[in-house]
C-alpha cells in the first residue's frame, strides 16, 4: 500500500471510528444514535441559514487550523494559538471602535491589527525559544492564560469597568448584507474570503519561496539546517510569528464578523484547541486544513441543533473530536494494522 | 485589617488554594519524570472534580457527612482509569504527547459535561450535602501566632497534601522504584539496557498523575466550588504544571511553588479587601504564577531544565 493512501486513511478510518464510538456512546446513554446524527446533519445543512452559519463558524477554525499546522511544519508545536486569537480579537475589535474611516481603510487596518497583535503574541514564544531555548508548549500555555486575563483587564479599562467593547461599525465590520439575504440572515460574514486567502498564502509561502524552503528545513532538522548556513534562530522567530499572523486573523473573524465586538470571556473560545484537531486530521497541509476545519467547524455548528432537535447534549460532538485526535495522533497502531492488512492480501 | 488580620485571612486562603495544586503537581512531577508529557492533568483533574461531586451527591444519604472520603477516593481510582487512555496512547501507541494531552483535556471536559446532562438534565449539579469542612488541629491551633495562622480553620486535605509531597520526595529521592522512574524519564535506552521495563514504569508514572490529579480535581470540588459544572477546573491543572515547572520538577520545589501560586490565586480573589495589595491591579496578580513560569524556564531565576527524554516515545532497538 502506497504511503500516500495511508496518509488519507488513517484520518478516514479515524473519522469512521470517532463517529462509531460516538454512536455507542449515544446507545449506551440511552439516546437514539441515528435521532442524534440526523439532527446534526439537519444542523449543519438543513436550511440556508444552517449552512450560512456552519460557514461562518468554520472562517476561523480554518485560521487557527493553518496557524498550528504552519508551526507544525516548521517544526513548532503553537499550542497558544488561543492566546494569540484573543490577542488579535481585542486588537481587531479595538481598531474597529475607535477610529472614523472609510470602510476600505478601516477594515483592512483592522484585520492588520489584529493580524499584528497575533504575531506579536506569538513571537514572544519564537523569541523566548531561540533566545533561551523555553519550549514553546509551554511558554505559550502561559501566554494563553496571561492573554485571557490581560484582554479582559483592557476591556474593562476601556469600557470604563464595562463587559464588552461597543459595535464594530459599518465600516469595520465583515458582515456583507448579500451573503445574510441569501442565507436567511444568517451571521455567514466575508471573512471565509480572507481565510480561504490565506490557505492560499500558507501554501504559497511553504512552498513557493526560499524562505518557506528554510523554514521546513530547520524543522526537519536544525542542525542541518544551521550546517547549510541557516540561522536556526530568525527562522524560529519568523515561523511563530507568522503562526502567529493567522492566529490573530482568527480572532478577528470573531471581532469583526461573529459577534462584531470583543467581551470579557470566563474562559478560552476553544477555537484554538479545535486548531490543533484541524491541523492534525489535516496532516499539516493547506488543503488539509481546510476539509478539516470543514468537518470540524460543521460538526461544531451542527451539534447545537442536537439538544433541540434529539434530546441529546451538545457535548457528544466534543467527545468525537477529542477522539478523533487521539485516534490521528496514534496514527502508528492504524499504519501497523493497514500494513498488516494489505500483506495478508498479497499472501492470498 | 491590620496586618496580623491580613496574614490570618491570607495565609489560611493561600493554603486552601495551593492545596489541589499540590496533588496535581506532585502527580505531574511522576508523570514527567518517567518521561511523558504531563499536559492532561487539567483533564484528569475534571475527572476527578466530577466523580467526586457525583458520589458526594449520590451515596450522601449511606455515609452521610463522611461520604467525602469516599468521594476522593473514587475520584482518585476514575483519575487513574482515564489516565490509562493518556498511557496507552503516549506510551503503547507512540502518540505525540502533547497532541495527547490536549485532546485528554478535552475529551474529560466533553465526557464529564455530557454525563451532567444526561444525568440531571442541566448544566451543572447541585450543591454537595458534605463538602470537605475546616478544623482546629488540637493543642497546636493554640500556640499564638503560628496557632491561628497554621492550624486553626485547617483542611484534613491540605494536611494529605503535604504528606503527600514528602511522600512523593521520599519515593522518587531514596527508594530503588524511583531512582528507574528517574531512569526512564532521563535515559530509557539505558534504563532498558539494565533490565528496566521502560514501558510499566511509564504506565505507573501516568497512573500516579491520574490517581493524584484526580484527587486535585475532587478537593476542589469539595472545598471552593461545592458543585460540578464546565467551568469548575479552569486552568487549576496547567497552574499545578507551571508549579512543577517552578519547582524544577522536584516534589518538594513543586510543593513550595504551589503554595506561592496558592498565595497568588489568593491575592488575585481576594486582594481588593487587602491593604496595599489593593492598591495593585488585579490583573498582574492573576498573570503572576505564568509569567513566574516563563521568567523560570528562561533562565532568570535558576533554571529549569525538564526530564531529557520528556515527550518521546521509546523504540526499542532505535538510537
Amino acid at each position: 500500500m502506497s504511503n500516500r493512501l495511508v496518509n488519507i486513511l488513517v484520518p478516514i478510518i479515524s473519522i469512521i471510528i470517532g463517529l462509531a464510538v460516538g454512536a455507542i456512546v449515544m446507545l449506551v446513554s440511552g439516546y437514539d444514535p441515528v435521532a442524534g446524527y440526523s439532527a446534526l446533519w439537519q444542523g449543519i445543512f438543513g436550511d440556508a441559514y444552517s449552512i450560512g452559519n456552519s460557514i461562518r463558524q468554520i472562517t476561523p477554525y480554518i485560521l487557527a487550523g493553518l496557524a498550528v499546522a504552519f508551526a507544525f511544519r516548521t517544526g513548532l508545536f503553537n499550542i497558544g494559538v488561543e492566546g494569540q486569537l484573543l490577542m488579535g480579537w481585542l486588537a481587531a475589535a479595538w481598531v474597529g471602535t475607535a477610529f472614523e474611516l472609510p470602510r476600505l481603510i478601516h477594515l483592512p487596518l483592522a484585520l492588520l491589527a489584529a493580524a499584528a497583535a497575533g504575531a506579536f503574541w506569538a513571537f514572544l514564544v519564537g523569541y523566548l525559544k531561540a533566545q533561551f531555548n523555553v519550549h514553546e508548549v509551554i511558554s505559550s500555555i502561559m501566554l494563553n492564560y496571561t492573554a485571557l486575563f490581560v484582554t479582559n483587564s483592557i476591556i474593562k479599562n476601556i469600557t470604563d469597568g464595562g463587559f464588552k467593547t461597543e459595535t464594530v461599525p459599518p465600516s469595520a465590520t465583515l458582515r456583507w448584507q448579500w451573503l445574510r439575504d441569501i442565507t436567511d440572515n444568517s451571521s455567514m460574514h466575508l471573512g471565509i474570503i480572507v481565510a480561504l486567502a490565506m490557505v492560499l498564502v500558507m501554501w504559497f509561502i511553504l512552498e513557493k519561496t526560499t524562505r518557506g524552503y528554510e523554514l521546513k528545513s530547520v524543522g526537519f532538522n536544525q542542525n542541518a539546517a544551521e550546517y547549510a548556513g541557516m540561522s536556526v534562530k530568525k527562522n524560529i522567530i519568523l515561523a511563530m510569528t507568522i503562526s502567529g499572523v493567522f492566529a490573530g486573523l482568527a480572532g478577528a473573524m470573531e471581532a469583526l464578523g461573529t459577534y462584531q465586538n470583543a467581551s470579557i470571556k470566563a474562559g478560552f473560545s476553544g477555537i484554538g484547541f479545535d486548531g490543533i484537531a484541524v491541523a492534525l486530521l489535516g496532516a499539516n497541509t493547506p488543503l488539509g486544513v481546510l476539509f478539516g476545519a470543514a468537518l470540524f467547524g460543521s460538526l461544531k455548528y451542527g451539534a447545537l441543533n442536537m439538544p433541540n432537535a434529539s434530546g441529546i447534549p451538545e457535548e457528544i460532538v466534543s467527545i468525537i473530536i477529542a477522539l478523533i485526535i487521539l485516534l490521528v495522533a496514534s496514527g502508528y497502531v492504524i499504519r501497523v494494522f493497514l500494513e498488516k492488512m494489505s500483506k495478508k492480501k498479497e499472501a492470498k | 485589617m491590620t496586618f496580623l488580620e491580613v496574614l490570618y485571612f491570607i495565609v489560611p486562603a493561600a493554603i486552601l488554594y495551593a492545596t489541589p495544586l499540590i496533588f496535581t503537581g506532585i502527580g505531574a512531577v511522576f508523570s514527567e519524570r518517567a518521561g511523558v508529557i504531563a499536559l492532561g492533568v487539567e483533564g484528569l483533574m475534571v475527572i476527578g472534580a466530577f466523580v467526586g461531586v457525583y458520589v458526594n451527591l449520590e451515596y450522601f444519604d449511606v455515609f452521610g457527612e463522611n461520604v467525602y472520603w469516599l468521594a476522593l477516593f473514587a475520584a482518585a481510582i476514575a483519575g487513574m482509569i482515564f489516565s490509562l487512555i493518556m498511557a496507552v496512547a503516549a506510551v503503547t501507541f507512540r502518540a505525540d504527547q502533547t497532541v495527547t494531552g490536549v485532546a485528554i483535556n478535552m475529551l474529560a471536559l466533553a465526557v464529564t459535561v455530557f454525563s451532567v446532562k444526561m444525568l440531571y438534565n442541566k448544566g451543572q449539579t447541585d450543591m454537595i450535602a458534605a463538602p470537605i469542612t475546616r478544623f482546629d488541629v488540637p493543642v497546636l491551633s493554640d500556640i499564638p501566632f503560628i496557632g491561628p495562622l497554621l492550624f486553626q480553620n485547617v483542611y484534613i486535605v491540605s494536611i494529605i497534601a503535604l504528606a503527600v509531597a514528602i511522600a512523593a520526595w521520599f519515593v522518587i529521592y531514596k527508594t530503588p522504584f524511583g531512582l528507574r522512574l528517574r531512569a526512564v524519564g532521563e535515559h530509557p535506552l539505558a534504563a532498558d539496557t539494565m533490565g528496566i521495563n521502560v514501558g510499566r514504569m511509564r504506565y505507573i508514572g501516568v497512573m500516579i498523575s491520574g490517581f493524584l490529579a484526580g484527587i486535585g480535581g475532587a478537593v476542589i470540588a469539595h472545598t471552593v466550588s461545592s458543585d460540578f459544572s464546565a467551568s469548575t477546573i479552569s486552568g487549576q491543572g496547567f497552574i499545578a504544571i507551571a508549579a512543577m515547572i517552578f519547582g524544577k520538577w522536584h516534589p518538594l520545589g513543586t510543593l513550595g511553588a504551589a503554595l506561592f501560586f496558592g498565595l497568588a490565586q489568593t491575592l488575585s480573589i481576594g486582594g481588593n479587601t487587602i491593604p496595599y495589595i489593593q492598591d495593585i491591579p488585579q490583573v498582574f496578580l492573576q498573570i503572576l504564577p505564568y509569567v513566574l513560569t516563563i521568567f523560570a524556564l528562561a533562565g532568570f531565576i535558576g533554571k529549569a531544565v525538564g526530564p531529557k527524554a520528556g515527550g518521546q516515545p521509546y523504540i526499542k532497538g532505535k538510537r
